[in-house]
C-alpha cells in the first residue's frame, strides 16, 4: 500500500524556488541567453551616452543635469526588461510545451506569477548591472548617485513591467504563440507618453491627463526632479505606487482569469510549437 | 538491455474499496460538438484500467479534466476524493500523468528536468529517489545530455520518470508505448507492472495497443463518439463479443459490427443492443 512516510509535500516556497531553479538552468545552459539580456541596455546606453556628450554643448538643460539621459535610458530599461523578463521567461513555458505539465504539478497559478516575478527581476538585473557600471567607466554617469530614490523609481517601474507581463500572458494564453511579438511590441505604445526623455508638459494637455494615469509619467518625472532641481518628491512616488498597486491588481486578476478560461476551453494542452 | 524481471500479468482481483478515481456522468462540450457525453467509471487503487476508443472518441478529452487541465460541461470527476473542477491542487501532489501533447523543457538535461519535478512535487528525500529512478529507468547514461537531443524512446523513458517521481497513487497513462521499440516497450510494460504490484495504485491507462491492454489492464472501459460503450474485464469482453483479441473486439465496436456469440455463450450479445439499452 502507500507508504505515506515518502509522500510528497512542497511548499509555497519550495514550488517557487523549482520555477525560479529551472529557469536558472536554463539561462545557464545558454550562453547567447545571457548576452542577450545585457546586449541591448549597453547598447542603448552607449548611444545615448554619445547624445548626451554632444548636447551638453548646445543644451543648458543637459550641461546642468548631465546623466540625465542615460539615467533615463537605464531606467527605462528597467521597465522594459522587467516586462520582457516575465513575458519571455513565461513563453519559455509555451515553447517547451511544458505548460501542461505545471497545470497538472501542485504549482498553483498564483504561485506559477510570483516565480516569473522572480525570474523578471533576475533578468533585469543581469541585463541592467553591467550598463550602469559601464555609464560610470565611459561617462562618469552614475545611476547609484540617486541614493535611496533609485530603489523606489527601480521598484515602481519594475512593478509597472510585471504588470503588463501578466496582461502580455494572459493574451498569449488566450490568442496562443501568434501573439508572442507583443511582448516585444507591448511596452513601445507607452513609451511616447511615458515622459522618458522629455517632461510630461511637453504633450499636448488632453495627452497629458492620460500620461498621468500609467506610473512611468510620475516616475520619470521624479527623476527628472532630483537629477535637475535636487528635490525627491514623496508625492510623486505616491502617485506612482497607488497607480502600480491598481495595474498590478488588474494584470493578475486578468491572468488568473485567462488561465480559468484556457482551462475550460483545453488550451493548456494545447499551447507549444 | 536493462534487466527487470519479467512479471506476469495481474491476476489479483480489484482491492475493494473507496474509488481512486470517480467519473460521474461527465460531459464536455465545444461549441456544438459534444466530445465527452455522460461517461461514467471507477477505479479502485490496485486496479490498472483502460480506456480505449479510437481516435476522437474522447479519451485524452477525459484525461484532460481527471487531470483539471480542463473543466467539464457537465458531470464530476473526483481523484482520491477530491473534486478536480474545484480543488485540483489538494491532490496534484498525489498524482501524475504522461501524455505525448507536452513535453519536458528541452534544453534542460535529464538531470536538471527530474530535479526540477522532484523540487515541484515536494519530493522527500529527492536525491535519492533520482537515484533509483536513474537505475530503474536506466536513465544514468542520459543523466547529462539535454531532453531535446534524445530519442523518442529516451524520452518516453524520461517523460516516465518524471510520472513517477512523487510516487503518484493515480497515474495516468496517454499512450506511454506509443514510440518505444517492441524491446523497450515489453521492459517499460514490466516496470508498470512492478510498481502496480509494489504500490497498489489505480493506473488508468489509454492506449491504442491490445496487446498491452490484456497484459496490464483488469478492465477495459470502451469509448466511442464520446460515451462509454463497454465496460468489462478483458477475458469478459473477449468472450462476449466472441473473439480472441481485443483488437478484435475495438473493430467490432468502432465498425459497429455485429459480434457473433459462440455457441451456448449466452454473455455473447449484439454491441447495437448494448447501446440501445443504454
Amino acid at each position: 500500500m502507500i507508504d505515506d512516510s515518502v509522500a510528497p509535500n512542497s511548499s509555497v516556497a519550495g514550488r517557487i524556488g523549482a520555477m525560479v531553479l529551472r529557469h536558472l538552468f536554463l539561462m545557464r545552459s545558454s550562453w547567447p541567453r545571457v548576452l542577450e539580456l545585457m546586449y541591448w541596455p549597453t547598447i542603448q546606453m552607449i548611444l545615448w551616452g554619445f547624445v548626451t556628450l554632444y548636447l551638453l554643448q548646445h543644451s543648458t538643460v543637459i550641461a546642468n543635469a548631465a546623466g540625465i539621459l542615460v539615467t533615463a535610458v537605464l531606467l527605462w530599461d528597467v521597465l522594459f526588461r522587467g516586462q520582457l523578463g516575465f513575458s519571455l521567461s513565461f513563453l519559455e513555458e509555451i515553447w517547451s510545451r511544458n505548460l501542461g505539465n505545471l497545470a497538472v504539478s501542485p504549482l498553483r497559478p498564483h504561485e506559477l506569477l510570483a516565480a516569473l516575478m522572480v525570474m523578471s527581476v533576475l533578468r533585469t538585473l543581469v541585463g541592467i548591472l553591467p550598463a550602469t557600471g559601464l555609464a560610470i567607466l565611459f561617462y562618469g554617469v552614475s545611476v547609484y548617485e540617486l541614493g535611496l530614490p533609485l530603489v523606489a523609481f527601480f521598484s515602481c517601474l519594475l512593478i509597472m513591467g510585471w504588470a503588463l507581463g501578466m496582461l502580455v500572458s494572459a493574451l498569449i494564453l488566450r490568442v496562443g504563440q501568434g501573439a508572442e511579438s507583443v511582448a516585444w511590441l507591448a511596452i513601445f505604445l507607452l513609451a511616447p507618453i511615458s515622459s522618458i526623455y522629455y517632461p510630461v508638459a511637453v504633450l499636448p494637455e488632453w495627452l497629458q491627463w492620460i500620461a498621468w494615469c500609467f506610473p512611468m509619467t510620475p516616475t520619470f518625472e521624479g527623476m527628472r526632479a532630483i537629477l535637475i532641481e535636487g528635490s525627491f518628491r514623496p508625492d510623486l512616488l505616491v502617485h506612482a505606487l497607488a497607480l502600480n498597486v491598481v495595474y498590478l491588481v488588474i494584470g493578475a486578476a486578468v491572468f488568473l482569469y485567462s488561465f480559468r478560461v484556457a482551462r475550460r476551453h483545453g488550451l493548456l494542452l494545447q499551447q507549444g510549437e | 538491455m536493462r534487466s527487470v524481471t519479467q512479471q506476469p500479468p495481474s491476476s489479483t482481483p480489484a482491492t475493494a474499496g473507496p474509488p481512486a478515481i470517480e467519473v460521474r456522468d461527465l460531459s464536455k462540450r465545444f461549441g456544438d460538438a459534444l466530445a465527452v457525453d455522460g461517461l461514467s467509471f471507477s477505479v479502485v487503487a490496485g486496479e490498472t484500467v483502460a480506456l480505449l476508443g479510437g481516435n476522437g472518441a474522447g479519451k485524452t478529452t477525459t484525461i484532460s479534466m481527471l487531470l483539471g487541465l480542463l473543466l467539464p460541461s457537465g458531470g464530476s470527476v473526483e481523484l482520491l476524493g477530491c473534486d478536480m473542477a474545484r480543488h485540483p491542487h489538494r491532490v496534484l501532489h498525489r498524482i501524475n500523468f504522461s501524455s505525448p501533447y507536452v513535453d519536458l523543457p528541452r534544453r534542460l538535461t535529464v538531470g536538471q528536468n527530474l530535479r526540477f519535478f522532484a523540487r515541484l512535487y515536494g519530493v522527500p528525500d529527492a536525491r535519492a529517489r533520482l537515484e533509483q529512478l536513474g537505475r530503474e529507468l536506466d536513465l544514468k547514461p542520459l543523466w547529462q545530455k539535454r531532453t531535446g537531443q534524445l530519442s523518442a524512446g529516451q524520452k518516453t523513458r524520461v517523460s516516465v520518470a518524471k510520472a513517477m517521481i512523487n510516487r503518484p497513487e493515480v497515474l495516468l497513462l496517454d499512450e506511454p508505448t506509443a514510440s518505444l521499440d517492441p524491446d523497450t516497450a515489453d521492459w517499460l510494460r514490466s516496470y508498470l507492472e512492478r510498481y502496480q504490484a509494489e504500490r497498489r495504485v489505480a493506473i488508468l491507462l489509454a492506449s491504442h495497443n491490445m496487446a498491452e491492454v490484456e497484459r496490464l489492464c483488469d478492465r477495459v472501459v470502451m469509448m466511442k463518439a464520446g460515451r462509454l460503450v463497454d465496460e468489462a474485464t478483458p477475458a469478459a469482453l473477449l468472450k462476449k463479443y466472441g473473439r480472441d483479441n481485443l483488437e478484435e473486439v475495438f473493430l467490432d465496436i468502432a465498425r459497429d459490427r455485429r459480434a457473433e456469440p459462440r455457441a451456448g455463450d449466452s454473455a455473447g450479445r449484439a454491441l447495437g443492443d448494448s447501446e440501445a439499452a443504454r
